[in-house]
């Protein structure tokens, strides 16, 4: 069965290294839906973060490749795990009338989004959250009227080490 | 000391004595650096794509990296198939390309080609080298990558600017400081101890190894292991030579072209113990029909092939020297049992036959056969691909490992006669053999400039049956015999339906191999009749230097026994018998 996948791909920051993973993936037929490169606090390090929906013995086949590369330092799949932060962020253009104004200023406030820009008929809203979060934003602003939408994709980061008595964290 | 003076510095430090390759200009600042260095060796090939395939012939047949010198642009791009050879069938490699200035990379300047674009998915690693100051790490990463783990080519970019540029205190690191690659070599204890009582648990065990044992240089070991346990092997044809042909456990080379004995074996056995192996398409048929009566144990240093194809039960990651030796210590004696008496049975049953051609024309597996008796188990056997490659595989003599190489995973005509270059450099005190065919020596025929020149006294062997045979048999097999294009003397006068009657062709076989063999200063032979294969083989082998001997053998002989592609390994269809 194909599932939802976000994998952490801990990397040398060399030149081409990107090229090498989306060309891995692409040349092992896995398909990517979002991935975002970013530098860490160590200049060397680079992190790359992958969402992939497949099954889950494609995924591991998906690891091992990907820990092939000299460059992988580590990979992990946080798809099951708990102790990880997953967030994403998302701007926003929506058409809006002036009567529905302060409907979505209201459901803005309710997710902690922030206006960016607002104008006759149009605003821009900046959001953050985990992935979920971000979903259902969308859905609800929906009937607005959405112009145009850009999220960053997913990026995470473990939380810190916790005893281990059953502490659940959904988000 | 300039870029080009610390790369051929850094080569001999790694211990390089022999590169093949080509000039151009852009490499020139290196090629002036050799012209003054005459502890390297270098071998001139007539194309890149010889080098490379003469640099993986060098390293499958010695065991060290080979190394290839070539230019930007399409020197650069003429290595692109020698290196996916390498890298499908684990060869370690270092192909040096030139490139352009770079401050001219990404102008599409003359001679330009973007080759760590090109190179990625078909090496192991690949390196743009900007700075003169990475060079020496470069170099030393390169090939500590190239050969160790699971061995594959590595390539190198060295701009021309790189070459030229001077450095002031130049010294060849010592350490290596890659913190995302290191190979497992030890395997997991506990995992080798369940290994070691699943074998004394099992029914039917049954060892299935290949091109990992050589590269582990396991042999011994897994010997040892066969004289403790007496487990029946399979050998692929990546491992043919590391278990002698006629050791009383060895059941042939499974697959597609196995052995019946083989693949009867690996459809019955309860418990697969396979170590070396990548689970080939060639070898396994469906994944899920392959062994599927058994606990399936693999042992590889990779860990991406465990699971790949075939689910596995046992893994065990870790380099098959080190795991064969330790389960060898855990593992209970075994002494042969009904399963051995069995296997036997069936290898003394389906022994590999074949019939004696009826057309007055030599059987091609007759060629392979006799050859046996003029050569010696310190024979190099180089093969090129198709119909001659499987005969090579079946009915020759293999008895040690890195003496019969042949392109496995890629399966590259045109590979045969420069890998036997670079075999015969690699071991100047033996004899080299090439079993080629019409088809594939012509894809590097060239490559006889370089055979002659340097005097290397290989035996080419090209069993001539005027069609690219191996896709003729599938055509034959599969396509209601529409040969379509595999005629090689097929002109525009040709009916479109002939099916190769030899005695209503009209044509001439072109080109004349003994002429073409003569026209480089080698000794050209024929056989055409059967009478003639065994003084022709006998004059050719006692012959000092290289020859050229052709073998006109029957047209139309398929290879049997065979598992047509995607059926499981007890569809075997097995020919006509004699
Ligand atoms: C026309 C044609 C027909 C063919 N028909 C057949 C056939 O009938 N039967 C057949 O067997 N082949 C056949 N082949 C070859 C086939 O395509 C594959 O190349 C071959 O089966 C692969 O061999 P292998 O499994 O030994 O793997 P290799 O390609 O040799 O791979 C080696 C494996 O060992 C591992 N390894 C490397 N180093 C170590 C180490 N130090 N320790 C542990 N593991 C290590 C690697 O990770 C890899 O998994 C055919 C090829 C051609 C061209
Ligand atoms: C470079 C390349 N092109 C095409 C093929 C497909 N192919 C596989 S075997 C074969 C025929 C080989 O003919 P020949 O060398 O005469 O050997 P034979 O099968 O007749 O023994 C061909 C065309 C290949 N393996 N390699």
């Amino acid at each position: 069965m194909k599932e939802k996948h976000t994998i952490i791909v801990t990397v040398i920051n060399s030149p081409g290294v990107l090229a090498r993973i989306s060309g891995l993936l692409y040349q092992r037929g896995f398909n990517i839906e979002s991935a975002i490169a970013a530098p860490t606090e160590d200049p060397k390090i680079y992190k790359v973060i992958l969402v992939v929906e497949e099954s889950d013995e494609y995924i591991e086949q998906i690891v091992k490749q990907l820990n092939k590369l000299i460059d992988t330092i580590r990979v992990v799949d946080i798809s099951h795990k708990d102790n990880y932060i997953v967030r994403e962020y998302i701007i926003l253009k929506l058409d809006i009338q002036q009567k529905n104004r302060t409907d979505l200023l209201e459901l803005s406030k309710q997710f902690n989004a922030h206006v960016i820009d607002i104008s006759i008929d149009h605003i821009i809203i900046e959001l953050s959250g985990n992935p979920q979060k971000i979903d259902r934003f969308i859905e609800l602003v929906r009937p607005f009227g959405i112009k145009e939408y850009v999220r960053s994709g997913e990026f995470a980061m473990a939380e810190y080490q916790k005893s281990k008595k059953g502490e659940k964290n959904g988000s | 000391m300039n870029g080009a003076e610390i790369l051929i510095d850094a080569l001999k430090k790694e211990g390089v004595n022999t590169i093949f390759g080509y000039p151009g200009g852009v490499v020139i600042p290196i090629f002036d650096v050799l012209y003054s260095t005459p502890d390297i060796r270098f071998v001139l090939t007539r194309h890149e794509q010889g080098a490379t395939h003469a640099a993986d012939g060098y390293s499958r047949s010695t065991g060290k990296v080979g190394v290839c010198l070539v230019t930007s642009g399409p020197g650069a791009t003429n290595t692109i198939t020698g290196i996916a050879t390498a890298k499908l069938d684990s060869s370690p490699l270092v192909v040096i390309s030139g490139q352009v200035h770079t401050s001219n990379i990404g102008s599409d300047a003359f001679q330009e080609t973007d080759m760590i674009g090109l190179t990625r998915s078909i090496c192991k690693h690949n390196y743009l080298v900007k700075d003169v100051h990475d060079l020496a790490k470069t170099i030393k990463e390169a090939f500590y990558i190239a050969k160790s783990g699971r061995p594959g080519p590595v390539s190198i970019d060295l701009p021309v600017n790189v070459q030229n540029a001077k450095v002031k205190n130049y010294t060849y690191p010592e350490t290596i400081d890659l913190p995302g690659y290191k190979p497992v070599l030890e395997g997991n204890t506990l995992q080798i101890e369940k290994l070691a009582r699943a074998i004394e648990q099992a029914k039917k065990p049954l060892l299935y190894t290949g091109g990992g044992i050589i590269a582990a240089n396991a042999t011994d070991s897994l010997l040892a292991l066969l004289d403790k346990t007496q487990i029946p092997i399979v050998v692929t044809l990546m491992g043919l030579g590391s278990v002698p042909y006629d050791h009383p456990c060895y059941l042939g080379m499974p697959g597609m072209h196995g052995t019946i004995a083989a693949n009867k074996a690996l459809m019955e056995c309860d418990l697969l113990i396979a170590v070396g192996v990548r689970f080939d398409d060639r070898v396994t048929g469906p994944p899920h029909l392959f062994a599927n009566q058994a606990t399936i144990a693999h042992i590889d240093i990779d860990p991406a092939e465990i699971g790949k194809n075939v689910k596995t039960h046992l893994p065990v990651v870790g380099d098959a020297k080190y795991v064969l030796e330790e389960l060898y210590r855990h593992v209970k004696p075994r002494l042969p049992d009904a399963w051995n008496e069995r296997t036997t049975y069936w290898k003394k049953q389906y022994p590999l036959t074949y019939r004696k051609s009826k057309d007055g024309l030599i059987s091609p597996q007759s060629v392979i056969d006799k050859l046996n008796d003029f050569v010696g188990p310190e024979t190099l056997v180089v093969t090129d691909v198709g119909q001659h490659q499987m005969w090579a595989a079946m009915y020759y003599h293999h008895q040690k490992p890195r003496h019969f190489l042949s392109s496995g995973g890629l399966g590259t005509m045109g590979f045969g006669l420069p890998a036997a270059i670079g075999a015969s450099i690699g071991n100047p005190q033996k004899p080299v053999v090439c079993i080629s065919g019409d088809g594939s020596i012509q894809m590097n025929i060239q490559e006889l400039a370089t055979c002659s020149i340097n005097h290397l006294p290989i035996k080419i062997l090209i069993i001539n049956n005027t069609y690219l045979g191996m896709v003729r048999q599938w055509q034959d097999l599969f396509w209601n015999k529409k040969y379509s294009q595999v005629c090689l003397k097929q002109g525009p006068t040709c009916p479109p339906d002939c099916t190769g009657d030899p005695k209503t062709c009209p044509f001439e076989y072109i080109p004349d191999f003994v002429k073409v063999a003569e026209a480089y200063n080698i000794k050209g032979l024929r056989a055409s009749t059967p009478e003639e294969v065994i003084p022709v083989l006998k004059e050719g082998i006692e012959t000092q230097g290289p020859v050229l001997m052709e073998f006109m053998v029957s047209r139309e002989e398929n290879v049997f026994p065979m598992v047509s592609a995607g059926k499981p390994l007890s569809d075997i269809m097995t020919g006509d018998k004699p």
